[in-house]
């Protein structure tokens, strides 16, 4: 694939479409710039910020702008939010849409035939394969995320955070708890 | 198109495996082909619906049997010689005959770096008022139209309620079909897991999907 990827690179320079350094800027971007640390800081300002949680619950669109590194989140983003009785969970069966604004590039099993095929059928044994086991009363609701609306999971706050500033909760924010695959870290061991 | 990417309910596919510490890229190619797509894209190539369906239409075993950014490599491949921006002799060979031919084509430069980081966006303004309101039953309709849908197999037919008003976006299936961006207002609609995978599946789980109207009527 190098040597096809590198000749495809050769001819669009060659005719004139891209310029090569553009084209480093956007892997440098999504490679360190772009990525579920900003995601992280959004949950933890929920977490800590009552009026900022409506906001975001509201209009996901509008209320994570400020976090963006270019400014402005593409339209449409959808926070959900996970409560004692309903755990969110999204998947992508058709293809792979993500919210690349807050998470960055979708990793490798998000994408992977396994996961499409079923996060819709059986959420609790997907669940199972990344170490999560919800309690068996515990609701789950699952996002295809079908057309350009993009999802996000804000997860439960763990206990014995109340006195932590937003910069200590968003480290116990992972990618996995935002796609609702994963759980934030314990705050004992993060602590 | 009812291809193999209409994965939702397949069986047979394995577990997921996550890998620890992921790279964001796993081999240089792969950030290459995401760049190299993102700015054909921004120049105004080809818009995503577009981009879907060059990976949709990949031949079955091509799809099944190719990483993730592979696919997205023979994609882009695929639209560059149709759109006739690179032409075949060329991709065959590997480099470019007929250079710079056009003058003041775009060049996909540094400063258009930014808007490759911004998701584009679909919305439109409704061309009537929604025909559905939170808290309807809606059925997802049985089409299966040969060309590029939204609409997953596994909801088709089946009854949903109408959860979310998202507003009208671009309709994807009327763009790839060559019929302009026909807005439509989307949906978010949501079915019991028994209505979809029948008596034994999970009763605590709910799936949605993100319907736009045409492929609702009243249940």
């Amino acid at each position: 694939m190098e040597l096809r990827v590198r000749a495809l690179e050769t001819i669009l320079v060659e005719k004139g479409y891209v310029e090569p350094v553009a084209l480093d800027r956007i892997v440098e971007l999504y490679e360190t710039r772009i990525g579920p640390h900003i995601g992280a800081r959004v949950v933890a300002k929920a977490w800590a910020d009552p009026s900022f949680r409506q906001a975001l619950l509201q209009d996901a669109t509008q209320a994570v702008n400020a976090f963006s590194p270019a400014g402005r989140i593409g339209d449409h983003l959808v926070a959900v939010e996970n409560t004692p009785g309903v755990h969110n969970l999204v998947v992508c069966t058709l293809c792979s849409c993500y919210p690349w604004d807050v998470l960055g590039l979708p990793p490798v099993w998000y994408k992977s035939f396994a996961y499409r095929s079923r996060a819709v059928k059986e959420p609790r044994a997907v669940l199972a394969d990344f170490g999560v086991a919800l309690p068996r009363e515990t609701d789950i609701r699952v996002w295809d995320s079908t057309a350009e609306t993009r999802f996000m999971v804000v997860p439960m706050r763990p206990a014995g955070t109340e006195d932590w500033d937003e910069e200590r909760l968003a480290a116990l924010v992972t990618r996995d708890c935002m796609v609702g695959t994963g759980l934030p870290k314990d705050p004992q061991a993060a602590a | 198109m009812d291809g193999v990417h209409d994965m939702g309910g397949m069986d047979g596919f394995g577990k997921v495996e996550p890998e620890r510490d992921e790279p964001v890229f796993h081999a240089r190619w792969e950030g290459r082909v995401v760049a190299m797509t993102r700015a054909m894209a921004t120049l105004g190539h080809w818009n995503i619906d577009v981009g879907r369906y060059g990976i949709e239409v990949l031949p079955p075993h091509v799809y099944l049997s190719s990483s993730y950014y592979r696919r997205w490599f023979l994609r882009t491949a695929d639209l560059i010689v149709q759109r006739g921006l690179v032409g075949a002799d060329e991709l065959a060979a590997g480099r470019a005959f007929r250079a710079d031919e056009e003058k003041g084509r775009k060049k996909f430069s540094l400063a258009d770096v930014e808007r490759v980081t911004r998701r584009g966006s679909f919305g439109r303004t409704a061309p009537a008022p929604a025909r559905f309101r939170i808290g309807d039953r809606v059925r997802a309709i049985n089409i299966h139209p040969r060309s590029h849908t939204r609409l997953p197999r596994y909801v088709r037919g089946h009854v949903g309620v109408v959860e979310r008003l998202h507003g009208a976006h671009v309709f994807p299936d009327a763009y790839v079909a060559g019929k302009g961006e026909d807005p439509q207002w989307l949906y978010t609609v949501c079915f019991e897991s028994r209505e979809l995978w029948g008596p034994d599946a999970d009763p605590t789980v709910k799936i949605s999907v993100d319907a736009f109207e045409p492929y609702l009527e009243r249940a």
